[in-house]
């Protein structure tokens, strides 16, 4: 018997938490990027030894069930690789003087603390407890944000700040509205506020107030999901915080948000009596799609271009769990995932991009292939990935989107077709002028790993073709259970 | 006794509801921050009287940090932080006082309209104090939302944190794993404020947020 027994569940909140003591004692970026490196691939090893070792049993803090694993998988990889490509983009960024080293300090114990946030609200089994998860990683990332100190990334940041605490307070007054329905069936204390008893005491629950709770949670974390009209924040903050951030928002963040709506959508589903929040969800979701996709035409800057284009993966997504179903379940919880991995590795070339042409107009970057073959063809692989082009991943989630809404919703379907095309050619559009044509500017090669881009594009194509049979039941399994 | 109780209760609860709204009529920036202060002296009060009358001691030292933390250091480091910009003197309000009042009060309606409603199982005294929060809450809201002045905009943030509390210390039993939590939220939301005031001051000489506004990035 070992000292210590290995908890994977505990390994995964203590591995960051450890690192970001450490990373915000030690100097030297070139030590610290590479603990931080080292600390995100045992914070992901210790996530898959969850699919290994027998799931522990529900207590009032934790829980691991379907829902989660998954996406805790998800974040920790994520995490991994956007730390490989931060460190590559940080020693960039200490040569051009755009962050000091202890700026850079501060960056990296942030980072692991914004890990262990998005960690704890996956894990979480206490819904007060998720909400300050959520908090933990908007503030860091608010800081993230703002660390260039800029004009620009200090509006970023205060926006982001103002928006995203509003949200959060939305979200908290849902919370201790939970905690009312839940009270007279469950008990005082923490036990009204455990998620596997609420579940268990659905059908006890106050109809009317969990409905009430609902349409604060949607709009309070709706606002970190970052649904038209409470997207204010994401353009600006996706623009100017360093690149591993926007990644990190655009991958992880959104997903986080995401996922505490659905929550407490299966909360509301499983109450006897509460309204459907169907047409609400379809109805921000397509504003979301709609929205976003006129404005991606009139982008001037590239990281805002794929801020845009996260709004309107966001929408879609939402636009699916509002849909219901199994099938569009599995649409939704598909498309965040492969969205999740597609645009963390369009960030990835972005940011060395915006590095090697030392700008991130649009109008200023062109004839990438030209210059830079490989940035310029993993972003055009990319781009392909994102709008929803065979073969990859994204275009098997929004095919199957697409067709159930046919069948069920005619006229919505046409709406979400048309959206999904308007994003189309915007992206195109956008892509064939970076990519092809008279190069422009600085023809230095980048000094770049491109090991992380590779490997999630690699993913999303081998999802394209053939999805694991143990991942299709996973889907099948949680997009039943959403309802 | 349990009459009186509620009537405390609500009166405190009530009273919260009316501090917002002189908050919302303050132009100069030391008399709001001054004003917030109360706010958070009511607050505690109603805190202090649920912990009694609820047998709830946690609940004391809720009050305790709000006294301690909401009432003297925070107002005491944002006059601090005016003065040393110089804009405590200053005048600012986005949209007119008259309207933002009418608007106020269309929020008080509508928040006591949507709770009352929504919950009439629950017990009158948690239903009511919701009421209450949720009007505070939606106070701070459109106090955010009417100024351009960056430290209202953080006096209005906190004044809807504040109906946060309210709302979580009128549900019975709560955690204090959540009150902690919330005031452990205004505390980090305090230092980065501070932060970034600091940081906009060093940048711009103005805490003026449309000043920020002239730098975004995507303007033509």
């Amino acid at each position: 018997m070992s000292l210590v027994p290995f908890d994977p569940v505990l390994a995964v909140l203590i591995v960051p938490l450890v690192a970001a003591g450490v990373l915000a004692l030690l100097p030297g970026y070139r030590l610290t990027a590479r603990l931080n490196v080292l600390a995100s691939l045992v914070t992901l090893l210790s996530a898959l030894a969850l699919f290994v070792v027998a799931r522990p049993a529900p207590n009032a803090y934790f829980v691991v069930d379907d829902l989660n694993i998954v996406f805790i998988v998800l974040n920790t990889f994520v995490a991994f690789t956007t730390s490989l490509f931060s460190a590559s983009y940080i020693a960039h960024e200490l040569e051009t003087g755009r962050l000091s080293t202890a700026n850079l300090r501060f960056y990296h114990a942030m980072y692991q603390v914004m890990m262990l946030g998005m960690n704890l609200a996956f894990l979480s089994n206490n819904i007060g407890l998720m909400w300050v998860a959520v908090e933990v990683a908007t503030l860091t990332t608010v800081m993230m944000v703002g660390i260039y100190r800029t004009h620009e990334a200090l509006e970023a940041a205060w926006k982001y700040f103002i928006l995203g605490s509003v949200g959060i307070a939305l979200a908290l007054f849902g919370t201790i509205l939970v905690y009312m329905a839940a009270q007279p069936a469950v008990g005082e204390g923490l036990d009204a506020m455990t998620w596997t008893l609420l579940l268990r005491h659905a059908t006890a629950l106050d109809p009317s107030l969990i409905n009430l709770a609902f349409i604060f949670l949607l709009l309070g974390y709706g606002t970190k999901v970052g649904l038209v009209p409470m997207h204010a924040w994401l353009p600006d903050a996706h623009a100017e915080g360093p690149t591993p951030i926007s990644a990190v928002l655009s991958g992880l963040l959104l997903n986080v948000a995401l996922y505490a709506v659905l929550r407490f959508k299966l909360l509301l589903a499983a109450t006897p009596g509460a309204f459907a929040p169907g047409a609400l969800m379809m109805t921000l979701g397509l504003l979301s799609l709609l929205f976003a996709a006129f404005m991606l035409y009139r982008r001037r800057d590239i990281k805002r271009l794929f801020a845009y284009s996260s709004i309107e993966h966001m929408g879609i997504i939402v636009f699916a769990f509002g849909l219901g179903g199994s099938l569009a379940n599995f649409a939704g919880l598909l498309h965040m995932v492969m969205h999740s991995l597609t645009k963390s590795a369009i960030f990835y070339s972005v940011g060395h991009i915006a590095q090697v042409k030392g700008t991130q107009k649009l109008s200023e970057i062109r004839g990438l292939t030209v210059s830079h073959p490989v940035l310029g063809w993993t972003l055009v692989i990319g781009v392909i990935a994102i709008v929803g082009a065979p073969p990859f991943g994204m275009f098997m989630s929004e095919f199957l989107l697409v067709s159930t809404t046919f069948a069920r919703a005619p006229l919505l379907a046409v709406l979400l077709v048309f959206g999904l095309l308007v994003a189309f050619g915007a992206l195109l559009l956008r892509l064939t002028g970076m990519a092809f044509g008279e190069p422009s500017g600085s023809r230095a090669p980048a000094t770049a790993s491109h090991a992380p881009t590779f490997a999630h594009l690699a993913l999303v194509l081998i999802a394209g073709i053939y999805l694991p049979p143990a991942l299709v039941v996973w889907f099948q399994h949680v997009a039943s259970q959403l309802g | 006794m349990d009459g009186l109780a509620l009537d405390i209760a609500h009166l405190f609860a009530g009273g919260l509801v009316l501090v917002s709204f002189m908050l919302l009529y303050q132009d100069r920036l030391s008399a709001l921050i001054n004003v917030y202060a109360l706010h958070a002296t009511v607050l505690a009060l109603s805190v202090a009287w649920q912990a009694y009358i609820q047998g709830a001691p946690e609940l004391y030292v809720t009050a305790g940090i709000a006294i301690v933390f909401k009432v003297v250091v925070i107002p005491v480091a944002l006059h601090r932080i005016i003065r040393q910009l110089g804009i405590h003197r200053e005048v600012e309000t986005a949209v007119g006082m008259g309207l933002t009042m009418l608007a106020g009060i269309g929020l008080v309606a509508l928040s006591l309209a949507v709770m009352l409603q929504f919950t009439p199982g629950a017990n009158p005294l948690a239903r009511e104090d919701l009421a209450f929060a949720l009007a505070v809450l939606l106070l701070g809201l459109l106090m955010m939302v009417t100024r351009r002045n960056a430290v209202s905009q953080v006096v209005g943030f906190m004044s809807l944190e504040n109906g946060l509390v309210l709302a979580a210390t009128g549900a019975k039993g709560m955690p204090l794993v959540v009150e902690i939590s919330v005031t452990f939220s205004i505390i980090i939301a305090f230092i980065v404020i501070g932060i970034f005031l600091f940081r906009i001051r060093e940048r711009f000489d103005t805490v003026d947020v449309q000043a920020l506004d002239d730098f975004r990035g995507d303007r033509r």
